[in-house]
């Protein structure tokens, strides 16, 4: 029954590991490359969720719209301002860029919401009994909006015409353009999806974990990355298996074997994934030309 | 002599004048008092992420991987420097004899550790890479932050997670695992960081110009053609990872030797990308940016604290704002064309003389 219990709460941190790696992914489909300011998109969703909640006595359900707006168009600003200039840079100039913006963020919010850690409020209580296991409620959404958000991204990616075009982006950048498609607004809406995505995953994981403050998105932002690639960088459904299983060898190593150590598990196992499989459990291979 | 400024060692020779002359210049400003007390508490740990990031820069620059653990490496130094030194501190009374052995194991450890993890990292490409050096940097700082040590008559005591180490009398603990070390007898000096970094510059130059060196870029610029001309990838790949890891563990040496408390966690994934940053900032393959960079940018979060808590917003925008600007299309076209008509006016002038 303990384990059950707690491979359910691994389910619930997964899906939250797995809403962020989603937007990693697409980002990385797209762009080619490795947004490391994601985790500091969740920091903002949080705190903008945070206030809209206790300062402002909005209704939960208005708070997480605002929050939503607010990351996406924070997603879509930072694309523009800091990241667009440098498409044809090359990645190592990216990734600085990113790790400058996810400083900008991190220190912008210190000054404006200080260093203190920040209480969520609750806005979800109560759980499900079932024959002696009890599962809160959060959880189950929880795993339930992952589900249907995973559903989602699939059908948009390949049933609508943005989808085909972003698809096509990550492909090959110059034929899309020839094919009338605008990269940089599929881009843009990249990032808007993925941000958007960040404040869900936000509002759910500070749901879980009640404490808000500047540096909350880094670590998440490391799990989550590494989940993207632990499930094959690029690939939604790679990510949500990823995020998944992710979520349940922390809770389960957490549990049976070591607090102190489930860091060094949880990366260990995907030392081990990426030894066997070289581009995670669904990551395409991409053979070399000469 | 005419050989040093020759166009192909010419940078090489100018990495060594400048390290001198940033030396002297020290040496001079402590002798007249004139070094404010923070700058002199920056002299070691600006030595220590120049050699870290001269290695960086072999591994990212000059063998042209991704690696996003160096600080892990610097850790495993770093903590056997203080092991080393504590159990020789009863024996050998010098410090600086002290700080050579420490450095050395240091080096030596992190090293054969590095060449462990580069087995199966460099089976990796890219992206991918990267993801797995971050991994082992985590590991390594995840497993040292639970790491006791300690010593008394009877030898070594190892314990794990769990501090269950009972000493005899005497005894010593080294490192107590989330509190990191303790009590360390301080070795370290700027002389002996300038030396240090001089002797990372000789073995990374002495490296590149040679024929392995020559085969290590041959590997980042085109892995395949490297390949069909004899070049063994592999093995080329790993001597760099190595030599990049063992400068890392000298520099956590030294940096270790410096404080007499450091915890694990000082060596995080932020540090990593610190190095980084400062090898992008400094230029690829190119040491003597490599120094200019570090220390520039150790020296600017301090050098900016008249801006109190703003202080790291500017270090962002700064670094965002150097990236931009150094990435900039169209100012690159005109430093090309303000380069050539310089080139031109030189020219012009040697022909009128």
């Amino acid at each position: 029954m303990a384990f059950l219990s707690y491979l359910i709460s691994g389910l619930g941190l997964g899906s939250v590991y797995a809403i962020i790696a989603l937007g990693y992914s697409m980002v990385y489909g797209i762009a080619k490359m490795l947004n490391f300011a994601h985790g500091d998109i969740i920091m903002v969703g949080a705190f903008v969720a945070y206030f809209a909640i206790s300062s402002f006595k909005l209704p939960v359900f208005v708070a997480i719209l605002l929050s939503i707006a607010a990351c996406t168009v924070l997603g879509v600003v930072i694309e523009r301002l800091a990241y667009k200039p440098l498409r044809e840079a090359s990645s190592l100039s990216v990734l600085i860029t990113a790790i400058g913006v996810s400083y900008f963020l991190q220190n912008g919010a210190m000054l404006l919401w200080g260093t203190d850690t920040k209480i969520f409020p609750t806005i979800m209580s109560g759980s499900l009994n079932m024959g002696g296991l009890s599962i809160s409620y959060l959880t189950l959404i929880t795993i339930a909006t992952c589900v249907v958000i995973m559903i989602g991204l699939t059908m948009f990616i390949n049933k609508t015409k943005t989808g085909r075009a972003m698809r096509a982006c990550s492909e090959d950048k110059g034929a899309a353009a020839l094919m009338g498609i605008n990269v940089n607004k599929i881009i843009s809406i990249t990032f808007a999806i993925g941000s958007g995505l960040a404040a869900v995953a936000a509002i759910l994981l500070c749901a879980t974990y009640p404490s808000v403050y500047p540096t909350l998105g880094s670590m998440p932002g490391i799990r989550a990355f590494t989940a993207a690639v632990f499930g094959g960088i690029g690939s939604i459904p790679g990510a949500f298996l990823g995020g998944l299983l992710l979520g349940v060898i922390e809770i389960l190593s957490k549990a049976y074997i070591s607090a102190q150590l489930s860091d060094a598990i949880v990366f260990g196992v995907l030392i081990i994934v990426l030894l066997i499989k070289p581009t995670g459990l669904l990551g395409k291979k991409i053979s070399e030309k000469v | 002599m005419k050989k040093l400024f020759c166009k192909k060692y010419r940078s090489r020779t100018f990495s060594f004048v400048i390290v001198l002359l940033a030396y002297a210049l020290v040496e001079i400003l402590t002798a007249s008092h004139s070094m404010t007390r923070l700058i002199t508490s920056l002299l070691v740990p600006i030595t220590c992420y120049v050699v870290a990031a001269i290695g960086l820069n072999l591994n990212v620059g000059v063998s042209g991987e991704l690696n996003l653990g160096q600080a892990g490496f610097m850790s495993v130094g770093g903590f056997t420097a203080v092991v080393v030194s504590g159990l020789l501190a009863s024996t050998i009374s010098s410090p600086a004899v002290r700080l050579v052995i420490g450095i050395l194991a240091g080096a030596l450890l992190a090293g054969l550790i590095g060449w462990l993890i580069s087995i199966p990292v460099l089976k990796l490409q890219g992206d991918y890479l990267a993801i797995v050096t971050l991994a082992f940097g985590q590991i390594i700082m995840s497993i040292l932050n639970n790491m006791y040590i300690g010593a008394d008559s009877a030898g070594l005591h190892f314990a794990f997670v769990t501090n269950n180490i009972k000493l005899a009398e005497g005894g010593k603990m080294f490192v107590s695992g989330p509190m990191g070390t303790a009590g360390v007898k301080t070795a370290s000096n700027f002389s002996a960081g300038t030396l240090l970094v001089i002797v990372a510059l000789i073995l990374v130059y002495n490296l590149m110009y040679s024929k392995e060196g020559r085969a290590i870029m041959a590997c980042r610029d085109n892995r395949i053609a490297a390949e069909t001309v004899g070049i063994n990838v592999a093995g080329t790949k790993t001597l760099a990872f190595v030599m990049s890891s063992a400068l890392a563990g000298a520099a956590g040496a030294l940096y270790m030797l410096n404080y007499s408390s450091v915890s694990a966690t000082k060596f995080d994934f932020n540090t990593s990308i610190l190095i980084l940053v400062y090898v992008v900032l400094g230029g690829l393959g190119d040491m003597t940016g490599t120094i200019i960079a570090t220390t520039l940018l150790v020296m600017l979060p301090e050098m900016l604290r008249f801006l109190s808590s703003y202080r790291m917003l500017i270090y962002a925008i700064v670094l965002i704002l150097i990236m931009l600007v150094s990435n900039n299309a169209s100012l690159k076209v005109k430093m090309e064309k303000w380069k050539q008509s310089f080139k031109g006016n030189r020219e012009g002038a040697e022909k009128n003389a």
